[in-house]
């Protein structure tokens, strides 16, 4: 289980039995009597608000994660139990439910998060407290050293791994680039995570437009995107943003002129907005379940949680669920139970793959070092499937490669 | 900066524009005559957009959408006026206002229990799609035809106010509430239909947007702020006020997306905050009122 | 909602009758809702819900102070919230201040503010006092989101965890929960007790003059602008006080403190407990944040309930929770 968790191909018995053998060392008397208390995991995560639908599978996901250890026995004979909690995007109601997680519920661990303001308040108040934190959303700030917490780990992809993942396979020398950013923190991000691959691929930037935060309305935009004559228009933004955006650059005929690419394709804005807008949208995801054709232990994922959920499949942000758990589960069977110490130093050596490809934790910011899918959104006539909406251009291997290095998010080398 | 990019910049300016005059006509209309704030605006503007959708997907027909929704959720709005806001005009002029702010939760929750928090596409009418060649530019020939609507709306309205009784009685009322009373008109029905009508208007600019982007639960809470800029700007209860700051604002926006486009929203507040301290009443509002 | 609670005709009536039950209950006020914060923790289901309840509930008597007492609908009350909030983050992160001075520091910024924003909304009246109000918190909330230098604009300020305190030679572990609820208590405790004096206070009786009627209380000579803004100040202070708390206790601030929802959710719990009651602001915050976290427990659709209560209470029982209780009592 330490080293040797194999990496390919795996099945999802071997991954059980993983479990088990994390069980077995740990099935000693002594150690058993002392810990036969349950694993609690706090779990805040948006359940009301716009990405409900989002937050409703990664709860899904972080829930089998928790039946599949507790079908094996659970974690060293002792059971596991995620206590869900609704942060309402809101980063002083995470905060505050977060607190009462480990002060009332006195939790062993935090999972959980969907925006980077949620994740950085959850990490403030667990790094004063020492509680482990797997960190599930998207943020560079969160890997720089200023906000920096020994007990955090990142299992969410970045916006510096997306870009640089997406880029490598869209951006071609010479091409001219137009960039429309949503004005904060993620968007700003994004900007610059393309705009150093474009400079490293050789294309051109014809401009930057940046747009407030939550516009319904792309309209005065677009003509002087138009006017820029781009190759490529990148929208620089997340969720309805995107998908607003999206749909008025299609409706001013720019997908006509240029390919559309966007740093993160959700399986759910595709599917609320209609195939008809997203068609040729290229961007990155962190899991499709197609990979299940080429990956093991993505069919494993898929195949427990389609017996789980009526046949659904996973979704993208249902998958951090799913990995952020499990791979805090893992290191605690590793370390031999809930000691936070231990478990930090498990999760620093994890070496996993659960669906998507082998993962690790890097050790200077704790970022999961793993694969970055590049996803094409298909035309409505190749969509006989609803369920399969993206072609999956590429995938991008684990690599410290395309992170910043740890010397620039300031660690000391 | 060509000229022609600032033609095609104030043009979109007017098509976004033009939604935001129906939401604030609605919301005019209502507060000239009712004396009500209505901070329901926003999400009635949202149900519109659900009903255009829910009865499109009935009938397979957008254009069923666009003539029904208003109706429906105009008729909704009666319903709320008699049963909500009707108790309430012996009262405070605050209390409305704190009833509709409530009425907005509860919409919004209802909505969401109804159709999901995700949002919903609304994909442009197959004869309205594509984009249309202006010699200026391009433009998509819904946002044409939207602003089209729009201006058809506005000559029957004006129509039906100058020419028919019940405009009579609406500018009447707008004027001095209290003469109505005296002349024998029966108030409470006007107000009952001015609700309907100002509800409508409001629904029929959520069915007109919602091809414009997808439809959402939370997609009035910037419309309603919007619409309370354009009407505090254009005078609360200024018929005229509404449109012409309605399309001021759409062409403000437009025109700090052009110069400095992360500032559009912060424009449109720093301008109402400025016409509130130098001339309370809004550029075609009556001192006094409020 | 400017139906009175009790009116100065009322408060001057002296101690007979029911009305001597009343008076009591006024001078008695403050130790008694210092007794109820002391139980908080101990009745609440969590300590996170008691110290929400302490910086709502006070966040609700700074605005009452200018809803409830002087009659004006402010729409932006979350502006002044959270500018003590931010104040108080950035006086510690950034000037090291200790703890102690970033209590002080906030109220002064959120006052200023205040102070401002009731200058230039104060020359409008009704529902343009409501909207002007608005429109100002919207812009502070802006200027917050775009000088990210400072405030860490949408990701929200951070990096000013308070972890341990010195009191008097003492070490206090302020990430105790208790602990962190008493300190923080001791400060809403003397907020309250100086609401109290200035609501006994002549400055107390004008602003409720103004409620009343605004053209008498010109009349009968007072200076009904200059009254509004002090009252408007003074409770941009509270409300100020109630954000420094609030940073203090979650060691973040997020842009949302700054947002209209905030501003709506302190009418909602004024208006829910009993606006121009010295009660009802922290029956109000308790009754919502109860609520809140009762309905979300079988519905994450607690928004429903919520607007409906509110909803029913405008219509039917428009002197909220306290208000209601006490007009029942009276009368008996």
């Amino acid at each position: 289980m330490t080293k040797g968790l194999p990496t390919l191909p795996i099945t999802r018995r071997h991954a059980l039995a993983g479990f088990a053998a994390g069980t077995a060392t740990l099935a000693m008397p002594g150690l058993l009597r002392a810990q036969s208390e349950t694993i609690r995991i706090g779990f805040p995560t948006p359940l009301t608000g716009p990405y409900a639908a989002e937050a409703k599978d990664q709860v899904r996901s972080a829930e089998l994660a928790v039946k599949l250890a507790n079908d094996k026995g659970g974690i060293g004979g002792r059971k596991v139990e995620l206590l869900v909690r609704d942060d309402k995007m809101n980063a002083g109601e995470a905060a505050t439910r977060t607190l009462e997680l480990i002060e009332k519920e006195k939790v062993h661990a935090v999972v959980g998060s969907l925006s980077s303001a949620v994740q950085l308040a959850i990490n403030e108040v667990t790094r004063a407290r020492g509680v482990i934190f797997v960190s599930i959303s998207q943020s560079d700030t969160i890997n720089e050293v200023k906000d920096f917490s020994r007990f955090t780990f990142h299992e969410a992809l970045n916006p510096h791994m997306t870009t640089a993942a997406v880029a490598k396979h869209t951006f071609k020398p010479g091409m001219k680039i137009a960039y429309l950013v949503a004005d904060y923190a993620f968007g700003h991000e994004i900007l610059r995570g393309f705009k150093r691959a474009q400079a490293a691929i050789g294309a051109t930037s014809v401009g930057e437009i940046l747009h407030p935060i939550g516009a319904p309305d792309y309209s005065t935009f677009m003509p002087r995107l138009r006017a820029m004559k781009p190759d490529i228009l990148c929208i620089c933004n997340f969720g309805r943003d995107q998908a607003n955006s999206i749909k008025q650059a299609v409706d001013f005929g720019l997908n006509k002129q240029a390919r559309i690419v966007v740093p993160v394709l959700l399986y759910t804005q595709r599917l609320g907005i209609g195939a008809e807008a997203f068609e040729g949208v290229i961007g990155g995801a962190n899991y499709y379940w197609r990979l299940q054709d080429t990956l093991p232990s993505a069919k494993a994922f898929n195949d427990a949680y389609r017996a789980a959920y009526n046949g659904a499949y996973p979704t993208d942000y249902g998958a951090y669920g799913y990995t952020g758990v499990s791979s805090l589960l893992l290191a605690m069977a590793k370390a031999g139970g809930t000691d936070t110490d231990k478990v930090v130093a498990a999760l620093e050596e994890l070496k996993y793959d659960v669906a998507k490809g082998p993962q690790h934790y890097r050790k200077c910011d704790h970022q999961s070092v793993q694969s970055v899918l590049v996803l094409e959104a298909k035309a409505k006539a190749d969509t006989p499937e609803e369920a399969d909406p993206f072609r999956i251009l590429a995938v991008e291997p684990a690599s410290e490669d395309i992170l910043r290095s740890c010397a620039e998010l300031g660690f000391p080398s | 900066m060509d000229t022609e990019l600032i033609a095609m910049q104030l043009f979109s300016g007017v098509a976004l524009g033009a939604i935001l005059v129906m939401v604030a006509l609605g919301l005019s209309i209502i507060f000239g005559m009712l004396g009500v704030v209505n901070f329901a605006h926003g999400a009635l503007f949202m149900v519109g957009a659900y009903a255009g959708l829910w009865i499109a997907s009935l009938t397979g027909s957008f254009w069923w959408g666009l003539l029904l929704a208003p109706l429906l959720v105009g008729a909704f709005g009666m319903l709320i006026e008699r049963v909500l806001i009707r108790p309430l005009y012996k009262r405070s002029i605050d209390d409305p206002l704190l009833l509709t702010f409530g009425l907005a939760y509860v919409l919004v929750e209802a909505v969401r229990i109804l159709f999901g928090n995700e949002g919903m596409p609304f994909p442009t009418p197959p004869e309205l799609s594509g984009v249309a060649d202006l010699g200026i530019g391009y433009f998509p020939i819904y946002r044409l035809f939207v602003v089209g609507v729009v201006a058809v709306v506005l000559v029957l309205l004006w129509l039906g106010l100058e020419k028919t009784r019940f405009g009579l009685i609406v500018r009447a009322g707008a004027r001095d509430p209290q003469i109505m009373r005296v002349l024998g008109v029966d108030v409470a029905k006007v107000w009952l239909l001015v609700f309907g009508l100002g509800v409508g208007l409001t629904a029929l600019g959520g069915v007109l947007a919602a091809p414009m982007r997808s439809v959402d639960p939370e997609m009035g809470a910037l419309v309603l702020a919007e619409a309370f800029v354009v009407t505090v700007i254009g005078g609360m209860g200024s018929l005229v006020g509404a449109v012409v700051a309605g399309l001021l604002i759409g062409i403000a926006i437009s025109m700090t997306a052009l110069f400095a486009p992360e500032m559009a929203t912060i424009v449109m507040f720093a301008l109402m905050a400025l016409v509130l301290l130098v001339r309370p009443q809004g550029l075609f509002g009556k001192p006094g009122r409020a | 909602m400017t139906a009175s609670v009790h009116s100065v005709a009322q408060v001057m009536a002296g101690p007979t009758g029911h009305r001597g039950w009343r008076a009591r209950l006024t001078a008695w006020r403050v130790p008694l809702s210092i007794l109820v914060l002391c139980l908080l923790p101990w009745v609440l289901p969590s300590q996170a819900l008691a110290v929400n309840v302490l910086i709502y509930g006070l966040l609700a008597v700074g605005y009452n102070l200018l809803f409830g007492y002087t009659g004006l609908l402010s729409f932006g009350h979350a502006a002044f919230f959270g500018a003590g909030a931010y104040a108080a983050g950035i006086g510690i992160s950034r000037f090291g201040l200790p703890w102690f001075a970033a209590i002080p520091f906030g109220m002064l910024v959120g006052g200023a503010l205040a102070f401002a924003v009731g200058l230039l909304s104060i020359r409008t009246r009704g529902i343009y006092f409501s909207m002007v109000t608005l429109a100002l918190a919207q812009l502070v909330y802006y200027a917050a989101l775009q000088s990210s230098s400072i405030t860490g604009g949408e990701n929200g300020l951070r990096g000013f965890t308070v972890s341990r305190i010195e009191l008097f030679g003492w070490s206090v572990d302020f990430l105790d929960p208790i602990k962190k609820y008493y300190v923080l208590m001791v400060f809403a405790a003397a907020a309250l007790w100086l609401v109290s004096r200035v609501l006994a206070s002549p400055f107390g009786a004008v602003i409720e003059a103004i409620r009343e009627n605004e053209t008498r209380a010109r009349a009968c000579g007072y200076d009904v602008e200059r009254t509004k803004v002090m009252a408007f100040t003074l409770s941009g202070l509270v409300c100020a006080l109630a954000g420094t708390l609030f940073a203090l206790h979650l060691a973040i601030v997020p842009l949302d403190t700054l947002g209209i929802q905030t501003s709506g959710m302190i009418v909602m719990m004024t208006l829910l407990g009993g606006a121009g009651s010295f009660f009802g602001p922290f029956v109000g915050a308790l009754a919502f944040l109860l609520m809140e976290d009762v309905v979300a427990l079988w519905t994450p659709h607690w928004q429903i309930v919520v607007g409906t209560v509110f909803i029913l209470f405008v219509l039917f029982l428009p002197k909220g929770i306290w208000g209601t209780l006490l007009a029942w009592r009276v009368g008996r």
